[in-house]
């Protein structure tokens, strides 16, 4: 495929020539170059890239639509009410839409329980994602996370076995007045918006505001900071919607995750000590199999450890509130990338982030 | 522990080009972090073990289309909120990336950790010398605070003698 000139005979020796290689045969091309000593150098790594760039966003091929909604692009708030309503429209036997409280700004929250008929009681498994309003990704996997249960239960041996023994339930957006505010008005904006002092500062860090160990480390209580805990512990009523839920239920819940970006982590309980929990090496060996499993996808690396020793110290986080109170397995899930993009992280990374997380 | 100083860290690291993502250069180099909390940026030595592939020809595209322009350039909100970039602005999201480097530098500590979440603002200035000039906005994520906060930072670049952060 000559680029430049455009015709075989038009080489000229000492001219430069520009050529497109197949991805297959890139390694063996160099090789060949190498051994000929001819120097080279790469113009456009990748074409195909390129190409799709500049398209228009319908033609594109990698779009993952399953019943007209399209998991791969961000959506704003009202699309993902509107979805919630149809998932448990066409999942009826299965999933079940339910209200867990209001947030400041009135707006309900909702969460998804998927849970198959049976006679005997199922232990719970718990996520919620969207609690920091600018880490748009998180939501996103919720809603992924959900469809792929939904598309592949009675063909997924894996997940029809699951569903026998466990219930899941589904936050897709914990802080929805802090996500549509991101929609809206600041793409990077992390806490709620409940206001203080007068209105001179808006917004609860929700993972600063649960009752565990709160206000001790890694806080500010200065309204106007970006970790900033509240006036209490469960100060906000997104927290308390959460907290009570959680604890009315917990002596079933098996499992706590809750969804974050971005960093390429599994952080287990304490980011307010570095004592470790009394599960400890269950927890880190239930999440270095998840990490393998993660890596083995695409290649993504991901890093295990406490919150305290591997990222910072931080007091009031909901993962340590969920472990505290007796919630076994409690995980802080940081999804891609790891600051090329960071918040930013482009819709047509949503699928393989979605993959290997699943 | 270097004693009445601070901290010295040696690294080895290896660099992985953006644009081509299986060539890696390795490189060491020593930080030495000041001692005191009113401190100046920390002292860094980089050294290069390797070649960085050559950009002539790219840069010198770039050059010139800017030199064409008959307004300046002015662009926001890179990427956008979806993680969007248009082609033609990746050069100015790289140079913004790199005069963020400068600022994160100058801003560092041991207990910091920073990373450039997007660029709020581009302005270019026209100059009577062979430079290109940028006035940007970045907005620059710190994962301690969690805090994002804008600097302004003016670049100027050549294809030949590079970029430099001017003292504004």
């Amino acid at each position: 495929d000559l680029w430049k000139p455009l015709l075989p005979e038009d080489i000229r020796a000492g001219e430069d020539l520009h050529i497109r290689i197949p991805a297959p045969l890139v390694q063996e091309a160099k090789d060949s170059l190498a051994q000929h000593m001819i120097s080279y150098r790469v113009l456009i790594p990748d074409v195909q890239k390129l190409v799709d760039q500049s398209m228009p966003r319908e033609r594109s091929s990698h779009r993952e639509v399953s019943g007209g909604y399209v998991y791969t692009e961000y959506h704003p708030m009202e699309e993902i009410y509107q979805w919630m309503t149809q998932i448990q429209k066409n999942n009826g036997e299965l999933v079940t839409q339910h209200i867990l409280g209001k947030t400041f700004e009135n707006r309900t929250m909702y969460y998804l329980q998927i849970s198959q008929p049976s006679n005997k009681t199922k232990k719970i498994i718990w996520m919620d994602c969207g609690i920091h309003a600018r880490e748009w990704i998180s939501p996103a996997f919720c809603q992924w996370f959900v469809k792929e249960i939904l598309q592949n239960y009675k063909t997924d041996p894996k997940i029809s076995r699951f569903l026998q023994n466990l219930d899941l339930y589904v936050l897709p957006v914990l802080n929805i007045d802090g996500y549509i505010y991101s929609w809206k008005e600041d793409r990077l904006w992390r806490k709620s918006r409940s206001p203080y002092k007068n209105g001179s500062c808006y917004g609860t860090d929700l993972n600063r505001n649960f009752n565990s160990s709160w206000g001790s480390v890694g806080v500010s209580f200065n309204c106007s900071s970006d970790v900033f805990c509240g006036s209490g512990p469960e100060s906000e009523p997104e927290t308390r919607a959460v907290a009570q839920f959680i604890k009315s239920k917990k002596s079933d819940i098996l499992c706590y995750l809750t969804i974050h970006s971005y960093g390429q982590l599994i952080l287990t309980p304490y980011g307010s000590t570095t004592k470790p929990p009394s599960n400890n090496e269950e927890l880190m060996q239930v999440a270095k199999e998840a990490a393998a499993a993660l890596t083995g996808k695409y290649g993504t690396s991901y890093k295990v450890g406490s919150t305290a020793l591997i990222l910072y110290s931080n007091s009031g986080s909901s993962r340590d509130w969920a472990h505290m109170i007796g919630i076994p397995l409690s995980y802080t899930f940081e999804l891609r990338d790891t600051g090329t993009h960071g918040f930013l992280l482009p819709a047509d990374q949503i699928q393989p982030t979605c993959e290997e997380t699943m | 522990d270097i004693d009445d100083e601070g901290h010295k860290y040696y690294l080895e690291l290896e660099l992985e080009d953006v644009l081509d993502k299986d060539s890696t250069v390795s490189c060491t180099a020593e930080v030495l972090y000041h001692l005191g909390s009113r401190a100046s940026a920390p002292d860094v030595q980089v050294t290069v073990h390797g070649e960085l592939r050559s950009t002539q020809e790219a840069d010198k595209e770039f050059y010139n289309w800017i030199r064409s322009l008959e307004k300046e350039l002015v662009a926001e909100n890179i990427p956008d909120s979806h993680g969007n970039i248009p082609p033609e602005l990746e050069p100015i999201h790289l140079l913004a990336w790199v005069a963020s480097g400068y600022v994160i530098w100058q801003n560092s500590t041991e207990n910091t950790k920073f990373h450039l979440a997007q660029v709020q603002h581009v302005k270019q200035v026209k100059r009577s010398d062979e430079d290109l000039q940028f006035d940007f906005v970045v907005l620059l994520h710190e994962m301690v605070s969690q805090e994002v906060l804008p600097w302004e930072v003016t670049l100027l670049w050549h294809p030949q003698r590079g970029a430099r952060v001017s003292q504004s």
